[in-house]
């Protein structure tokens, strides 16, 4: 996947409202994490990348669809870094870039069907049109 | 009318090379008041100094200006100077003409311009100056130490040594503090109360100490050298002076419901019990929560047992009230409470605990005779997990936890986990850490011993969840350096929990007017150059009441505490400063604004009869104590009214400076 | 004197006994050269200056005046500093209010250790208050010789 859009540290502390220079490298978060080993980068790497600027690696990495937003990370961490939410903004920030991951209304309604609920649909509208 | 003497100083070349010190001295002339003006070579030398006393005495000089270098080098020269010649020492004012113009200018015609205008704000504030008397007050020489773990028995023993009297205030019902809950101590591994227990015993011995145990500050009043302390004694239900701590009644007590504090809660104890064997005083204690007596008014086993009659069940608590000069705060510490980290499962398993009860585990006296076993089973381990980092080191803003390092934690865990590997080879031993901090006189060469010798198994990352399974806790981390997420399951799971004042201190702060940092530390006077004294004057601190320390730190600053209290009780009277604030009773309205800006609890108010044109009657009115105002002046500009004003540095003195430059 | 002079500014610079003071001390003692216009009055601690000194001040003619204090958290009175602080930031939203330029005024935290940087802060502020030239503003005539 190419990137059109560089996303900088800046950038993702926008995003997210997590401050990863606060971060103090105990791996407390990765301790707690559920899907460790399913991950290609690790919470606390997270952190550490977003600090240096490595926005790249992680928006190429396979770990933003490896976790499970499940915040063990964030309501873990001692320092209040909110891991989870640092990814999750890495994962928009993918979803954000021009001309990829895009849906649009017109796109609707094959992907309809009887079981998805309504929310469903509105949701993945608002998280993918952006 | 004030009759002015100007000295101007040439210092050799240092002022006279870019001021033209005559043209200063001829410039001074004119000014209004001042009778007489001269220069010489150097002010401060014997002969300079005769120039001086010559002149107030032929003149009748109210005053002198002495411009010369910085007041903080000569100033308390000139006032001696002046006194000599009989002046009061405020009635001398120094222009400084070299720091501040000679050495920093290099035109003289700038310089000498300068060192007129600095002069004359001198004679300017001169003439607003009034002598001054600095107040003594008399000094009670006996000191009150509050807690008497090491580090107020240490305080106490170095303060009784040279001689004065020591109160010792326990809130338990024996001295000796965490030090004496501990089982080993770092880096040397030697027993903790092998070298705490002749201390208490030498405290309990020494004829100035007098150990006032169970009992608690109740209030406190005066001020530097003229405390007055009403103490708490609470009901032991004891005779201290009958009971010879024979242990009858703690083996015939037929209540085993309370849980052993000294034990950290991990055993039963009957509702009479001396705390542990070596306690001082060693006499019992009956907790009337759980004694059947008091609950049901039967029983009185320990009395019909008693043979020396000790037990009282009319007992009640008796005040005290003292004098003392000087306080010494050392009411140490105690770990936070680890249930509120549920993710290390400390409320779902017994044999998750803290540091301090695997201190008692470990030790000889403790709940298991020393035998290291699980509390939940009472059976063997063979995999330890140690977490360090427990509630240390957490943000600012986090929900639980502490922003600071609580400093002890990485050497005990290291000295837990050679403990066990040297007693049972057979244990693996896990560390969890995040930084292995060890600046400390051969503390990384033990830390090192453990990893090296000991093959503790130190890994760098947190836990981040400890499940009970089975028999089993499972733990899961991770291992940074490895990159790998690691699991463990684990017989018994450690944490190193981090440490904050104990819960007293808060109270006891306010009681003392000595502040307190947001973690409830006790702040010091100066962070490096006053460290074992409280702003507040009189009052010292000692141990980690002040901030987390080890037994040595603790033991050094507990001496250098006793040091600064040996050397308040040694004077008779304190001269207090002489520039304090003052209130001007025709203009005070007792509004309380002062008494909130001054640091050091130095105003009070009183109802004063007040007689001015304007107003008759009794007003409330702020009084300064002069014996502990120190002259920052806070108070002066907060005064809405304007009646608060500081000695030495006056509104109008000020002022008169400031008129003077922009003249 | 001042005939046929260039304008200078006159400046009163306010430091505190414990920190400031001994700096500007230790500039002497240094031999660090700042310009001659600036007249320092010592105070126990810098929460003894009354925002009246600095209208006294600016009302007698001064052209700048400066506060100096010890560094946060290291107040000789523990606290004098941060009233100090709160103290000159509303004089300071007042002088804005009367239209006194903000440069005119300055509170700078210089420790007894810091001799070079009390130089430093003075040639830069004298720099500043010339550039913003005569105080005519607040300056009262009548206190005028």
């Amino acid at each position: 996947m190419s990137l059109t859009n560089k996303v900088t540290a800046e950038d993702i502390l926008r995003i997210s409202g997590v401050d990863a220079s606060r971060c103090m490298q105990c791996g407390k978060c990765s301790g707690a994490c559920p899907n460790y080993d399913e991950m290609d980068y690790h919470p606390h790497q997270f952190a550490a990348m977003v600090r240096k600027g490595k926005i790249t690696e992680l928006m190429e990495s396979k770990a933003l669809y490896q976790c499970l937003s499940c915040f063990a990370c964030s309501q873990r961490c001692p320092r209040g870094v909110e891991p989870a939410k640092l990814i999750e903004a890495v994962r928009l920030s993918v979803i954000r870039q021009k001309g990829k991951n895009y849906m649009t209304a017109d796109a609707l309604p094959e992907k309809l069907d009887e079981k998805i609920p309504q929310q469903a649909l509105v949701s993945a509208m608002r998280k993918y049109s952006k | 009318m004030q009759k002015i003497g100007v000295f101007v100083c040439w210092c050799g070349s240092n002022i006279a090379a870019t001021v033209d010190v005559k043209a200063v001295a001829e410039a001074l002339k004119d000014e209004a008041g001042v009778v007489f003006s001269t220069d010489y070579q150097y002010m401060c030398s014997e002969n300079g100094q005769a120039m001086i006393r010559q002149a107030i005495k032929d003149y009748g000089l109210t005053g002198i200006v002495v411009c010369s270098c910085s007041p903080r080098m000569h100033e308390a020269t000139f006032r001696k100077t002046a006194v000599s010649a009989g002046l009061n020492p405020y009635m001398v004012e120094i222009a400084n003409i070299r720091e501040q113009c000679s050495w920093i200018h290099k035109d003289m015609a700038e310089g000498t311009e300068k060192a007129i205008v600095l002069a004359r704000a001198a004679v300017a504030k001169l003439h607003r100056n009034a002598p001054l008397t600095a107040g003594t007050s008399p000094v009670t020489k006996r000191a009150l130490v509050i807690g008497g773990g090491i580090a107020g028995i240490q305080t106490a023993l170095d303060v009784a040594d040279a001689g004065f009297e020591v109160d010792i205030v326990e809130k338990s019902p024996t001295i000796g503090g965490r030090m004496a809950q501990l089982d080993k101590t770092f880096p040397t591994l030697d027993c903790s109360a092998c070298i705490l227990t002749p201390k208490m015993v030498e405290a309990a011995q020494h004829e100035k100490i007098n150990i006032i145990s169970y009992a608690e500050l109740e209030s406190l009043s005066g001020f530097v050298g003229n405390f007055t302390a009403t103490i708490r004694k609470k009901a032991r239900y004891i005779d201290e002076d009958k009971c010879s701590g024979c242990g009858v009644c703690t083996e015939k007590c037929p209540s085993r419901k309370g849980l052993d504090d000294f034990n950290m809660r991990l055993n039963k104890r009957g509702a009479v019990y001396i705390p542990f064997a070596q306690a001082i005083p060693n006499v019992a204690v009956i907790d009337a929560d759980q004694c059947i007596h008091f609950r049901t008014g039967k029983c009185g086993l320990c009395q019909k047992n008693c043979s020396a009659g000790a037990i009282d069940f009319e007992q009640k608590d008796q005040l005290i009230e003292r004098q003392y000069g000087a306080i010494v705060v050392a009411t140490g510490f105690k770990p936070i409470d680890a249930s509120q980290f549920n993710e290390y499962a400390y409320n779902d398993s017994p044999d998750v605990v803290t540091s301090l009860e695997f201190e008692r585990i470990m030790n000889a006296a403790g709940p298991t005779k020393g035998q290291l076993v699980r509390p939940s089973d009472l059976e063997h381990p063979h995999e330890i997990v140690f977490i360090q980092c427990v509630g240390s080191r957490c943000s600012e803003d986090a929900e639980k936890g502490k922003p600071y390092c609580s400093k002890i934690c990485c050497m005990y865990t290291a000295k837990h986990a050679m403990l066990v590997r040297e007693k049972y080879p057979d244990v693996n031993v896990h560390v969890f850490y995040i930084d292995a901090r060890t600046p400390g006189k051969n503390f990384d060469e033990f830390y090192r011993r453990a990893v090296e010798q000991y093959g503790v198994d130190y890994i760098k990352g947190m836990v981040g969840k400890v499940s009970v399974e089975g028999k089993k806790l499972h733990v899961q981390g991770s291992d940074l350096l490895n990159g790998e997420q690691v699991h463990i399951n684990a017989d018994m799971v450690v944490l190193a929990t981090a440490i904050e004042p104990d819960p007293t201190a808060r109270s006891l702060g306010t009681m003392l007017t000595a502040s307190m940092d947001t973690n409830d530390f006790f702040t010091e006077a100066h962070p490096k150059l006053r460290p074992v004294e409280s702003p507040t004057a009189g009052v010292f601190l000692s141990g980690v009441a002040q901030g987390p320390k080890d037994i040595p730190e603790t033991v050094a600053q507990a001496g250098a505490a006793a040091a600064k209290v040996i050397g308040l009780l040694a004077k008779n009277e304190l001269t207090c400063n002489a520039c304090v604030a003052h209130a001007n009773e025709a203009v005070c309205n007792g509004c309380s604004q002062c008494e909130r800006v001054c640091p050091y609890g130095a105003i009070t108010y009183e109802d004063r009869e007040i007689r001015t044109p304007e107003f008759r009657g009794v007003r409330r009115i702020a009084t300064v104590n002069e014996a502990v105002c120190q002259g920052c002046g806070a108070c002066t500009v907060t005064c809405p009214s304007g009646a608060m004003d500081l000695k030495g540095f006056t509104n109008r003195q000020i002022m008169s400076e400031v008129d003077a430059i922009c003249r | 004197m001042s005939v046929n002079k260039e304008w200078t500014p006159n400046i009163v610079a306010f430091c505190c006994n414990w920190c400031s003071y001994a700096g500007a001390d230790l500039a002497g003692s240094g031999r660090m050269n700042y310009p001659a216009n600036v007249k320092i009055i010592r105070i126990p601690c810098s929460c003894r200056l009354n925002p009246m000194f600095v209208l006294r001040a600016f009302q007698r003619g001064a052209d700048g005046v400066i506060l100096c204090g010890c560094h946060p958290g290291d107040c000789h009175y523990s606290t004098g500093n941060y009233y100090a602080r709160r103290r000159m930031t509303v004089l300071f939203s007042l002088l804005d209010f009367m239209g006194i330029e903000r440069g005119r005024t300055r509170v700078e935290w210089v420790s007894a250790a810091e001799g070079a940087k009390f130089a430093a802060t003075m040639n830069d502020f004298v720099k500043t208050v010339t550039e913003l030239g005569e105080n005519k503003k607040l300056g009262d005539l009548r206190c005028k010789k």
